[in-house]
């Protein structure tokens, strides 16, 4: 018999392929898990529209859960629409640790067009003295600062 | 074919998905060609958001079509004039300042069309539109910033983006002026008045144009067309590079 825990504890290990540090959980992909004797079924919120990283992720999420030998279907669920409120705040600690700033800020009640950019705190060295370089960075989610202080590049992910 | 004849609602998702599928195919060129890396990760980066659009509209439409049709057949199985996108996504990239002032009035009218389009009286219009209108969002800052950067430049890149601004003007002007796919989509809830949507698409426009020191634009004679399925010359040209491998191996997979 399989169990709800059993498959959250699985899914827990299912690391993003672009920042694989963080797990698909930590991440708040994973809107409901459903276990029945017969088939586990799964909702995974979509990160960015065209994010070309969801087919390996469902790929990957397949992979962890065969060892339980239930059936897998993943249902896309596009609304409520993802936001990186959903991160967890260990996943924000583990993104920094990596080298990439986390969100600032809440994304629930920014829907202005060409609000501000917000303050970003360099994740090598901790100086807020930052200034961006280009809104769309190596994926998608992220874009790209320097540190004025250590003068190094980084990742921001952003706040969406 | 099965989606020749189609109710105004599919008809509708159509049109939306054909303006995201033509305008990321377009900026999907630009790929190992901007200016400097940052800038082409940026538009390659649009263009995928666009065709990630693309997808959730058609995979829409072939639902509502049935009978077997798939996202594939829409995009790569209709010839142009079955296609109703507005003649300013099909225009040509040029240079960097026409892609982004092309961009930059395109961008704009998504965001208010993906707010307005989350009245709708179809729950999945609202949720695609709630979806990418966060990644508009960026798009429009983006394109808006380098309006400002160009016009407040050299005098070099105030004079580039001023012609192409002048340039794709009247073909904005399309966006506001309703043909039968989007007035029928008005008329049964589904989508805008989009002729409502111009004041404050022309008001956000004229604030950025400010900011970036150029004069107001004289909008010209407005070019349209694209809605009703009668498209400029490029339109051909943009299907043949992007159907042809789909048509010659109607099977082919990945």
């Amino acid at each position: 018999m399989v169990s709800q825990l059993d498959v959250e504890r699985q899914l827990g290990e299912v690391m993003d392929p672009e920042v694989p540090v963080l797990s698909i959980v930590d991440l708040g992909l994973v809107r409901s898990v459903q276990v029945s004797n017969s088939d586990i079924h799964l909702g995974i919120a979509p990160t960015y529209t065209g994010c070309p990283a969801m087919d390996v992720i469902h790929d990957r999420i397949r992979e962890a859960l065969a060892p339980l030998g239930l059936p897998v279907h993943i249902k896309p669920e596009i609304h409520p629409p993802w936001t990186t409120d959903w991160m967890s705040e260990a996943g924000k600690k583990k993104l920094e640790a990596y080298g990439i700033a986390p969100p600032v800020g809440k994304a629930s009640d920014k829907r202005s067009l060409w609000a501000p950019s917000p303050t970003v705190r360099c994740p090598r060295c901790k100086s807020d003295n930052t200034a961006l370089i280009s809104l769309f960075g190596s994926t998608a989610c992220k874009s790209l600062y320097q540190c004025r202080s250590c003068d190094e590049p980084f990742d921001y992910f952003k706040c969406f | 074919m099965k989606w020749d004849t189609c109710d105004p609602k599919t008809a509708y998702v159509l049109h939306l998905a054909d303006d995201a599928l033509i305008l990321g195919q377009r900026l999907s060129a630009w790929c190992g060609h901007g200016p400097i890396l940052e800038q082409d990760i940026a538009l390659t980066n649009v263009a995928l958001d666009l065709i990630g659009l693309a997808r959730q509209y058609y995979g829409y439409a072939a639902e509502l079509i049935g009978d077997g049709c798939t996202e594939n057949d829409l995009a790569f199985f209709r010839d142009s004039r079955a296609f109703t996108n507005h003649l300013l996504c099909e225009q040509p990239n040029g240079h960097w300042g026409d892609t982004l002032a092309r961009q930059f009035f395109f961008d704009t009218f998504h965001f208010f069309q993906l707010e307005a389009l989350q009245q709708s009286s179809d729950e999945r219009l609202r949720h695609i539109a709630a979806k990418a209108i966060k990644e508009t969002s960026y798009h429009a800052q983006f394109s808006a910033e380098w309006i400002i950067r160009m016009g407040d430049g050299t005098e070099e890149s105030r004079s580039k983006i001023t012609q192409s601004l002048r340039h794709f003007a009247p073909f904005a002007l399309e966006l506001f002026i309703p043909a039968q796919v989007d007035a029928a989509a008005h008329d049964l809830g589904f989508g805008p008045d989009v002729s409502v949507l111009e004041s404050d698409w022309k008001e956000k426009i004229q604030s950025i144009l400010t900011i970036a020191t150029l004069s107001p634009l004289e909008w010209g004679f407005p070019k349209k067309g694209g809605k009703s399925g009668v498209h400029s010359e490029h339109h051909g040209y943009i299907l043949a590079e992007m159907q042809s491998l789909a048509r010659a191996y109607p099977d082919a997979t990945w």
